[in-house]
């Protein structure tokens, strides 16, 4: 069941590829506890790095910045090599892609903080935060995924 | 003890988020990833609804940091939105990040601008 490179979009879960499709019905209780698990574990880890390296109301939010790239660049990563072997375990793309990886970013955290800093009468800070992450997201996906890539056709030959 | 709750909230979020985009996806198709757009802009509301609130530290694990923290998430969309420009959407690609952030800001500032109002 290999996935054509291109076809998938959505890696949390793509109902055109056929095992996306499939895994809630055939392993419901363990693809929906591995995302649980996963989730906890890279959402402590986020909140681990959050606490560790806090920012004021109106500063640059770094250790959200840090995780949400970091987590981009693995998952491009992962679903590269998840593809170079056919999508692996049942339960890989569940746990590591839509549990530790959708649980180690955040979305919401990264929105509020921009307001929150127009709030505090900081716009440079939220313009500057919220398009650098923008930017910083993209080049990260895009490096985990050629990176990844590259070395899996390497290790090939 | 926020720790825990921080699991708790985070053991609910992702897979809210893994059922949720499975069922807008069933109802509106897969070419756009409009789940996860649904998920980034409800967890961004409510997020931005409680940053708004006098809510105690424990409240805030649970709900902010665990719940929307593991309901929304980047890796996702940043996955899709180079995956739509690879496959030539990159209109659609360009929609999808443009689109999140845009909507997802708005979310925000409803939310907490409701909860000011709410508050007093």
């Amino acid at each position: 069941m290999t996935e054509r490179a291109g076809r998938r979009v959505d890696p949390d879960v793509d109902l055109r590829v056929p095992r996306d499709r499939r895994e809630l019905a055939r392993h419901p209780a363990a693809v929906v506890g591995a995302v649980a698990v996963g989730g906890v574990l890279g959402s402590l880890a986020r909140a681990g790095l959050q606490a560790a390296f806090p920012h004021g109301p109106g500063t640059f939010a770094w250790a959200t910045f840090g995780i949400n790239l970091t987590g981009c660049l693995l998952i491009g990563a992962l679903m590269a090599v998840l593809r170079a072997v056919g999508g692996g375990s049942a339960l890989a793309r569940p746990f590591l892609g839509v549990g530790v990886l959708g649980g180690f970013t955040t979305f919401s955290t990264y929105v509020v903080d921009v307001h929150q800093a127009l709030v505090a009468g900081a716009p440079g800070v939220a313009l500057g935060y919220l398009v650098s992450t923008v930017v910083g997201a993209l080049l990260a996906v895009w490096a985990g995924d050629t990176l990844a890539g590259r070395l899996l056709r390497r290790s090939d030959r | 003890m926020n720790v825990l709750l921080v699991a708790l909230g985070a053991a609910l979020g992702a897979p809210l988020r893994y059922l949720t985009d499975r069922a807008v996806q069933a109802r509106f198709g897969s070419a756009f990833p409009w789940g996860t757009l649904t998920v980034n802009v409800v967890g961004s509301l409510a997020l931005g609804f409680l940053v708004g609130l006098p809510v105690a530290p424990a409240v805030s694990a649970l709900v902010g940091t665990g719940f929307c923290g593991a309901l929304t998430t980047w890796s996702t969309l940043s996955y899709e939105t180079l995956q739509l420009a690879r496959s030539g959407g990159r209109l659609r690609a360009l929609a999808n990040m443009l689109g999140s952030v845009a909507a997802s800001l708005a979310a925000a500032t409803i939310g907490y601008a409701l909860a000011r109002a709410l508050t007093g």
